[in-house]
């Protein structure tokens, strides 16, 4: 329980002050509220609008949750077959780096005219934008195990698949999930990127769609609502991994 | 580096019938070293142990001792010279015990590679674990054993290979002194439950007298057979025997004199 206080309370209390010195700064220099509103003003909305964006927050965490999923399956496949391969790794490996500056809006429409305005291209746009710092890390645990560990696994008679089962998958286990928490950190505005940037049908698009179109619509202070939403939503989704690093790679936690 | 030949290429040595154990006639090895320059390992080295003894190689730093058993082990293959053993296994300097698993899946490892399942490669090593002095241990993390744990689990593991020749790279060459004389012991007693013909690379030359049926002093690069000592001692043995005594400065003579020539 104490373990508990001693990791919420000074998160919580840096928010506070800080939230506290907005409040100030936005009211001693009477800051215009469609610049910037005042932190009360943004609670009201969450307050007010909580069912909309109850609704909208429900959609955009199907496709962070989902859009990892696929980032952290597409990039662990991959860094298997660059490491295995060397082949692949001369010809991948550079063209996972360029993938990384393509803008997202030159290649919105071919999505939507293959997948449509569903959830499917924003499920790729996500994984395109997290599943490269799988890929790096996973290619760099692989690669790092103890040759000595090799030499001794093939005197015991392992085979290649073998080797790669019981020393080096287990090995860049903890680099990957490295990987996948640095992945989650732009998972969030991969989606908001992803919602923008493609179209949606339906009542709820998302709390990217939701935000920009605040903005447009002068609801400056519902923005900022919906974006705490998107703040606290990545924090829960980080730690949440961090649990399921210690379960799945309990040796690194000693 | 040494050439490293790919996983399935790795063969194995012709075995030429039983009761054969260990035979090297004139072999010879060389490598790059990373600037590219040739390194004489081995020059001309023949060794002999019969099936079920115990052949200490012991010589300075950097004589090739390592390079001598990854070839033993089928890891390299000499540039002359001929190499006739059964299948060995090699036992590194490090433990290289995996730290994910326990004590008794690591020992276990061997098992697991020949296709066993896990209950039954569990099963099978922790028979021995017991046996071994290792009881009590079987689900402790590496890290949570000592060195000379480590060491017995490292050993266990290279012993349920099943092969019938060990090869033991500085099995005890990290631990402290009160810890390897233990361990000294400890293999000796293994050695009598589950005879084995073992190839025991040392730089410590009363461990191999203490250990060894015969001791083979190997010269400074490239490594040559200086000359070739029996122990015929019963075990175990101390290190205070007179006899161990008198081979041990006998050895360590044949040493300096290679070092000042």
């Amino acid at each position: 329980m104490r373990r508990g206080l001693e990791h919420t309370v000074p998160p919580l209390l840096l928010a506070l002050a800080f939230l506290g010195l907005w409040e100030l700064y936005v009211d001693v220099q009477g800051v215009d509220p469609l610049v910037l509103p005042a932190p009360h003003a943004m609670f009201a909305e969450l307050w007010d609008n909580a069912g909309l964006l109850w609704s909208n927050f429900t959609i955009t965490a199907r496709e962070v949750v989902f859009g990892l999923a696929l980032a952290l399956m597409g990039g662990f496949a991959m860094a298997v077959a660059i490491h295995l391969w060397a082949p692949m790794r001369r010809a991948v490996y550079p063209h996972t780096v360029g993938s990384q500056a393509v803008p997202i809006a030159v290649i919105a429409a071919p999505l939507c005219f293959w997948w449509g305005f569903g959830i499917f291209p924003k499920l790729f746009v996500i994984a395109l934008i997290c599943f490269f710092p799988v890929v790096v890390t996973t290619v760099d645990g692989l690669a790092a195990v103890d040759p000595d560990e090799i030499k001794l696994l093939r005197t015991l008679d392992a085979s290649r698949w073998q080797a790669f089962r019981f020393a080096e998958l287990p090995a860049a286990l903890p680099a990957a999930l490295s990987g996948a928490r640095i992945a989650l950190a732009v998972g969030v505005i991969g989606a908001f990127i992803a919602e923008t940037s493609t179209p949606t049908t339906g009542p709820y698009a998302g709390l990217g769609r939701e935000i920009t179109s605040d903005l447009t619509a002068l609801q400056t202070p519902r923005a900022y609502a919906a974006t705490a939403v998107l703040f606290v939503f990545a924090i829960a989704c980080f730690y949440t991994l961090t649990i399921a690093e210690r379960k799945l790679a309990p040796w690194t936690h000693r | 580096m040494p050439t490293q030949l790919k996983f399935r290429e790795r063969p194995t040595h012709e075995a030429s019938g039983a009761g054969d154990g260990v035979r090297l006639s004139a072999v010879s090895r060389a490598y790059r070293d990373r600037r590219g320059a040739q390194v004489k390992a081995l020059a001309g080295v023949s060794l002999r142990a019969a099936r079920g003894s115990v052949l200490a190689v012991v010589g300075p730093s950097g004589c090739g001792k390592t390079t001598l058993l990854e070839l033993i082990c089928g890891l390299q293959q000499p540039d002359a010279g001929a190499i006739k053993c059964e299948p060995a296994v090699l036992m590194p300097q490090r433990d290289l015990l995996l730290p994910w698993l326990s004590a008794l899946d690591n020992a276990a490892l061997a098992l697991r590679i020949a296709g066993r399942s896990r209950k039954d490669a569990r099963a099978g090593a922790a028979a021995l674990f017991d046996e071994l002095g290792l009881g009590g241990f079987e689900r402790a993390r590496p890290h949570e054993l000592s060195g000379g744990m480590r060491q017995r689990v490292a050993f266990l593991r290279t012993l349920l290979s099943g092969k019938p020749v060990l090869c033991l790279d500085e099995p005890f060459g990290a631990l402290d002194a009160i810890t390897r004389q233990e361990m000294q012991e400890w293999l000796t007693g293994a050695l009598v439950r589950e005879p084995r013909t073992v190839v025991l690379v040392t730089h410590d030359v009363e461990e191999a007298i203490v250990l060894a049926d015969r001791v083979a002093i190997l010269s400074p690069r490239p490594g040559r057979v200086l000359a070739e000592l029996t122990v015929d001692l019963p075990r175990p043995r101390t290190r205070t025997d007179t006899v161990v005594v008198a081979l041990r400065e006998r050895a360590l003579e044949i040493l300096t004199r290679s070092r000042v020539a």
